[in-house]
């Protein structure tokens, strides 16, 4: 069966598709089993839909040159037929058992997650993507890098545009990838077309999916369900490596989590502690509480002259590491390590015109988190 | 197949119609503004109900130029996104619930009675109550653009928690306007059911109805079916956001996939809603310009019964990714599938109704015929999209946007442009300047397709919708979707035009406008009086 | 059907105001609920489509008492209470079906149990049980405990059937002329009403002041009060429609043959009654 639908898609793959396919008007082929049979799905129908449109539509236009009242056509009078409409009941019910065969398949092939070399956790965010290897102790959050220059037009737009990443998601080829797929506020998607994995990320919940990629590459996608204000700007990018590759990327990573937690211990300066706040600021609060503090109310409150916020570093914390339940201000206890935080906050409570002076050590807060 | 004539009686019937003022027990109606307000006349209250949607529509329009101009070249240019998704949002509602759904309770309102042969609808001041609800829901809606924090953005399907816990806080406004538009539609629905099985001319059986009132009987029912459906879920909704219910939140035991099932349950046949009543309209004009029955009747009326069934058991194919078990995903998957049998069936017979006929290509008909083409693109679309696996592909791309507009405009809003021409001269007695009518025609189609049929491509190519700002590779799709959306969207200033020259004169129609014509509506004169059929009329039937 | 001439009803303004009245409920019931003020307005649209009502169905009653109306009237009438009804069915059919999702799927996965079982890695000390005392995330308390269903759900049970029961020995005996009868059973009828609510509201009182079953605790909370609030909503308009009933019988009026505003507040009291049944097996019973 599933070799004799397979040539069909095929004939189809070769009849169509290649040259709309090179100039980026079709599906991806994708790079994936799944994806291709996806491809091919998709080109069988096209095609059965326009063999349809063209006896249809040619039987329609036909009769409309053919019986024009302008050149004198009589009408007849028959209204119906019975041998007539039952067959133009019967056979399109048929061709459409030709096409749940293939997608029956091909559908029960990608909700087979079983026997996957690798778990891989993805978690939505408003608006970036957190990877987490699970087992592998490596974890990171991946944000949008095209500069908001580019957006707004002060900057030349570059290749990439909107589908660049500071931290792409690495996998490795040739081996089975399961992802467990949720969300910590609303719901996302995540979509990347070359590997046909779309899936809704939803709080509390899990989704699984997984793919096997065949080709080293990078692969580019984006959130697909409507997340909010930056829906628009929450790629996703995905770096498939040889396997030898992966296995070094991957040991890199858990040694630079292993110094990082070992700065927790030591006694940071307030002028690192600035720049270091600084980036994860503009990387992941600016979204929401704007580049320069100074919030987009009454959604998101300022954080540049919030009076509460300079006299309370108590309750400073306690937001960014709490989170607000019941409100979009997520808990950042788990998303972002001790250092992270102390970063954040020092640097919030020493920009924009909030000159605390206030230094909030690393280990401080890995106290607050462990209580 | 079935034993039954289509209505096409040569009619002799008692009565036409009583003039204005002269009849029995009717007061002399009130002047001026009142006039309007106070009318339980089924003409009255269908011409508020078309005013009102052609309004909405050139709103709604606005709001999808506000996207299409932001879309135009890659970049933010003009709006933020905060506000584009407002007006993407806005743009679905309006058109969904306050310029389709009413345009065509506005033609049930004038044409029922008249297809039927009673004197007005069953219970004409519950129908003066269910269109005044809209203006008042639709001011509310429309009123929370300029609420602090901003109207709804969160797109015309409103999921949890975008729409609960993270939604700004006009959303308790958005919920109770729906309500009220809700509860319009409920009472117009129960009206139209109670009219058409209540008050037919004597003779007149169910399976000699016109087929735009066989659409509409089930239509109305499935209204009645499904608005309550929504009611429940935006009154969840509101639970969520104002009393601290957990029915869309997993930390309390609930689900936001709740929120979808419970939406799409109402949503699917929602846009069946919109769509039977078109095939209705669709059905009276193919034959009367192809001066030959409609073929199939006694099908037409079983295909659109079983499209109604169906609709109800397909909802989850908006939701095949969200992650529903395999066998939910199957289900839907070929129940999904199995509407195009009878879609099919329409579209075959309408094709077949053309065949050997002698066939004329006045406005009503151009319209009709590039509904029939433009339309089927759009099922096909539509079931590519209900093939699950290749959704995981389409979903949320612009290939759905084509898709819906496909079955929408050229669809939904082209029947509704068939069915206003057609009838224009049984409502003001002039025929439309069918010059003109025909310019707005091939502009029309012209803009229609230029809009949105790039937008498949786009979609295929990998734009996601719900987007304000897009990658370099969808520069050259989106640009002509733009150029196509003004370009149609200025044709429609061309359709005001040949109404409001219709209304105010033109060449005088008989009572039977259009040659080939045949149902009741043709037997009373043009213009149709305020009063018709006080007297019931007798329906005959040809026999065979 | 009847030859001769239709009725057309006369032009109102009744259904004009009630669109402004209610939306003036709307809005003020939306400002209440996100700027904690304007209560007055509230007050004034409730009011408002209260008098429409009223005054609206007066219209009717006089014009139907006047002998205007036709048994094609009659007929549109029973069409419409009946689609209504079927309405108000597919109303409640939204919260069961609600109440069953989260129940047969929703719970069940987050407790690690079906299809997507796999969620209970985010929620390791969660236990799939109905009902749910214990939610998912421990910063949601649950209910302590539930009510049993054999006592005042029981009792609330029994007098319901009980008033369908009465109900329509009373509209037996208008059918027969027997105003008396009928009005003597549609006062029981309506005491009836009374006595439910009034034990739904001793129920409500004991929920949160003693079970800890509140609009917070959770899916719990949150299906108990929607199902029983909205029926209980029912009832109380039941309960009114039919207070009205018996001032009409006491007034006279109705015709033996005649009387579909009777008929129909039976038929919406008999749906009322229905919902509490299926409300009495799926929320308290299983
Ligand atoms: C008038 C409105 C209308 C109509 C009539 C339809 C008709 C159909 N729709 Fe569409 N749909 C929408 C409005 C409509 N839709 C909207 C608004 C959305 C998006 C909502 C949102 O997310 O915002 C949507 C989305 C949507 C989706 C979800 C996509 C996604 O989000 O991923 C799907 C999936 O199955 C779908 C399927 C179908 C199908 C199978 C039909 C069928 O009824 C079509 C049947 C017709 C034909 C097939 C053509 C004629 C038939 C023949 C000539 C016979 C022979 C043919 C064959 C055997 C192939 N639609
Ligand atoms: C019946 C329903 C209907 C109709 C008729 C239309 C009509 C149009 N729609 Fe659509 N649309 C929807 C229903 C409909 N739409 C829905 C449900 C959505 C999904 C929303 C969501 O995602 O939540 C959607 C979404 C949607 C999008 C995707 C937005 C996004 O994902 O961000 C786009 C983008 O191009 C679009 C465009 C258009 C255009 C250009 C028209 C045109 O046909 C409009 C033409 C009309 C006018 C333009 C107005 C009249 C003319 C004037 C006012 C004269 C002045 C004009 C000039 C001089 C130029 N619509
Ligand atoms: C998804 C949007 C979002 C992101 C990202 C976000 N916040 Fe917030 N934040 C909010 C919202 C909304 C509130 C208001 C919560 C409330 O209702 O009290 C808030 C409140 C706060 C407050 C309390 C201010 C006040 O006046 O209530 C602080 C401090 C804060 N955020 C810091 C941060 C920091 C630091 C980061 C990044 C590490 C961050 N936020 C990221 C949305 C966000
Ligand atoms: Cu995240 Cu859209
Ligand atoms: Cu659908």
């Amino acid at each position: 069966m599933r070799s004799r639908w397979r040539w069909l898609m095929a004939i189809s793959l070769a009849a169509s598709g290649a040259q709309a396919q090179a100039n980026g008007w079709n599906m991806p082929v994708g790079v994936t089993d799944v994806s291709s049979d996806i491809y091919g799905l998709h080109m069988t129908i096209f095609w059965i839909c326009v063999v349809i449109g063209v006896v249809v539509f040619g039987a329609m236009f036909y009769s409309l040159f053919r019986y024009r009242h302008s050149k004198g056509a009589k009408a007849a009078h028959f209204h119906e037929h019975t041998s007539v409409e039952v067959l133009w009941t019967a056979i399109p019910i048929l061709i459409l058992v030709g096409m749940a065969v293939p997608a029956t398949a091909t559908l029960k092939n990608m909700y087979d997650s079983s026997d996957a070399e690798l778990d891989v956790m993805i978690t939505g965010q408003q608006w970036r993507w957190r990877y987490e290897y699970l087992g592998e102790d490596v974890a990171f959050t991946s944000n949008m890098s095209t500069p908001r220059t580019q957006i707004s037009g002060e900057e030349a737009r570059g290749e990439h545009y909107l589908l660049e990443v500071d931290e792409p998601l690495v996998l490795p080829i040739n081996r089975k990838v399961r992802f467990l797929m949720t969300s910590d506020d609303v719901i996302h998607s995540w979509w990347v077309p070359d590997l046909a994995v779309k899936q809704d990320t939803i709080p509390g919940f899990i989704n699984e999916n997984w793919v096997k990629i065949n080709e080293p590459g990078i692969y580019r996608g984006q959130c697909a369900e409507l997340c909010g204000i930056d829906h628009g700007f929450m790629p996703v990018v995905v770096h498939a490596v040889e396997e030898e590759e992966f296995e070094n990327w991957l040991a890199d990573r858990k040694e630079a989590a292993e110094q990082e937690a070992m700065g927790v211990d030591r006694e940071w300066e307030m002028d690192e502690l600035v720049e270091r706040g600084e980036s994860v600021y503009q990387s992941i609060c600016s979204s929401c509480h704007q580049a320069e503090g100074q919030g987009a109310p009454p959604a998101f409150p300022a954080l540049a002259n919030n009076e509460q916020l300079i006299s309370d570093v108590d309750w400073h914390l306690d937001k960014v590491i709490n989170g607000v339940s019941g409100a979009a201000m997520p808990a950042f206890r788990s998303t972002l390590n001790p250092v992270e935080l102390a970063a954040v906050v020092t640097y919030s409570r020493n920009a924009w015109g909030n000159d605390t002076g206030d230094v909030v050590q690393p280990s401080e807060v890995a106290e607050l988190i462990a209580q | 197949m079935a034993p039954n004539m289509p209505p096409q009686p040569p009619l002799q019937h008692s009565t036409t119609a009583v003039a204005d003022g002269q009849s029995h027990g009717h007061t002399a109606p009130p002047k001026g503004i009142l006039r309007w307000l106070l009318t339980t006349n089924h003409k009255e209250i269908g011409s508020l109900y078309l005013i009102f949607s052609l309004t909405m529509f050139f709103i709604g329009g606005i709001f999808a130029l506000v996207v299409r101009a932001e879309l135009f070249q890659p970049g933010l240019q003009l709006v933020e996104p905060e506000f584009f998704n407002q007006m993407t949002t806005m743009h679905g509602l309006i058109m969904v619930f306050a310029a389709v759904m009413p345009a065509f309770t506005g033609l049930a309102n004038w044409m029922i009675p008249l297809q039927i042969g009673a004197p007005d609808m069953a219970l004409p001041r519950l129908n003066n109550f269910s269109f005044w609800l809209l203006p008042v829901a639709f001011t509310l809606l429309l009123s929370t653009l300029f609420m602090p924090g901003g109207g709804p953005n969160f797109g015309w399907t409103f999921y949890a928690p975008l729409s609960t816990t993270y939604a700004p806080p006009s959303t308790t406004f958005f919920i109770l306007a729906l309500h009220i538009a809700g509860i319009s539609s409920i009472l117009g629905a129960i009206n139209i059911i109670a009219t058409i099985l209540n008050m037919r001319a004597p003779g007149m059986r169910l399976m000699d109805m016109p087929l735009f009132v066989w659409t509409w009987l089930i239509t109305a029912f499935l209204l009645i079916a499904v608005m309550p459906v929504l009611a429940g879920v935006i009154t969840m909704m509101l639970m969520d956001i104002n009393f601290g219910t957990s029915f869309f939140d997993a930390a309390g035991g609930g689900d936001p996939v709740l929120f979808q099932h419970l939406f799409w349950f109402f949503g699917h046949p929602e846009v069946y809603i919109m769509i039977l009543p078109a095939f209705g309209i669709v059905s009276a004009i193919i034959p009367t310009f192809a001066r030959k029955p409609l073929f199939g009747y006694a099908s037409m009326v079983y295909a659109t019964a079983a499209i109604a069934l169906l609709s109800f058991l397909v909802w989850a194919h908006h939701m095949f990714v969200v992650g529903l078990p395999l066998v939910a995903e199957l289900f839907f998957m070929y129940s999904t599938m199995l509407i195009a049998v009878p879609t099919g069936v329409k579209v075959f017979n309408w094709v077949t109704t053309l065949f050997r006929g002698s066939i004329s290509f006045e406005s009503p008909m151009l319209f009709a015929l590039a509904f029939v083409v433009l339309f089927t693109i759009g099922g096909f679309s539509g079931l590519m999209l209900a093939i699950a696996p290749a959704d995981f592909q389409y979903h949320d791309t612009y290939f759905v946007v084509a898709h819906f507009h496909y079955v929408l405009v050229p669809g939904a809003i082209f029947a509704i442009m068939a069915g206003v021409y057609y009838w224009l001269p049984k409502w003001t007695g002039h025929y439309p300047n069918e010059r003109l009518a025909q310019w707005h025609f091939w502009f029309s189609i012209i803009g229609v397709n230029l809009t949105f049929f790039p937008m498949h491509f786009a979609g295929l190519a990998g734009m996601p919708r719900r987007i304000p700002d897009y990658a370099l590779q969808f520069a050259d799709f989106n640009l002509l979707s733009s150029i196509g959306a003004f370009f149609f969207g200025a044709s429609q200033l061309l359709f005001v035009l040949v109404v409001i020259l219709c209304v105010r004169g033109g060449k005088k129609a008989p009572a039977k406008a259009w040659e080939g014509a045949v149902d009741l509506e043709w037997t009373v004169p043009s213009p149709a009086p305020l009063h018709t059929f006080e007297t019931p009329p007798v329906f005959h039937r040809t026999s065979h | 059907m009847s030859s001769g001439s239709y009725y057309v009803p006369a032009s109102s303004r009744w259904p004009v105001l009630g669109s402004v009245a209610l939306g003036a409920m709307m809005v003020g019931t939306g400002i209440k609920l996100v700027y904690d003020t304007g209560l007055p307005l509230v007050l004034i649209g409730v009011a408002g489509v209260i008098a429409v009502m009223g005054l609206w169905f007066r219209d009717v009653i006089s014009e139907s008492r006047g002998g205007l109306y036709d048994a094609q009237m009659d007929r549109s009438f029973r069409w419409g209470m009946g689609w209504f009804i079927f309405s108000e069915v597919m109303f409640f059919a939204a919260f069961f079906g609600a109440l069953f999702y989260v129940r047969m799927f929703a719970i069940p996965w987050l407790g690690g149990e079906g299809a997507k079982g796999v969620s209970a890695l985010l929620w390791p000390d969660f236990v799939a049980t109905w009902p749910l005392l214990n939610p998912p995330d421990s910063s949601i308390a649950g209910p302590q405990q539930v009510f049993s269903p054999w006592q005042l759900p029981l009792v609330n049970t029994l007098i319901l059937i009980t008033s369908s029961i009465t109900l329509t020995v009373a509209h037996e005996a208008l059918k027969v002329g027997d105003r008396k009868t009928c009005r003597n059973w549609l006062t029981g009828t309506v005491l009836l009403g009374c006595c439910f609510i009034m034990i739904q509201g001793i129920e409500y009182y004991e929920a949160y002041a003693h079970y800890g079953i509140t609009l917070e605790a959770g899916i719990f909370g949150a299906t108990f009060f929607i199902l029983t609030g909205f029926h209980g909503v029912h009832v109380i308009i039941g309960t009114l429609i039919l207070a009205t009933m018996l001032v009409r019988i006491i007034k006279g009026h109705f015709a033996d043959e005649n009387h579909f505003g009777f008929e129909a507040s039976c038929w919406y009291w008999h749906f009322v009654d229905v919902v509490w049944v299926g409300l009495f097996i799926f929320v308290y019973v299983l």
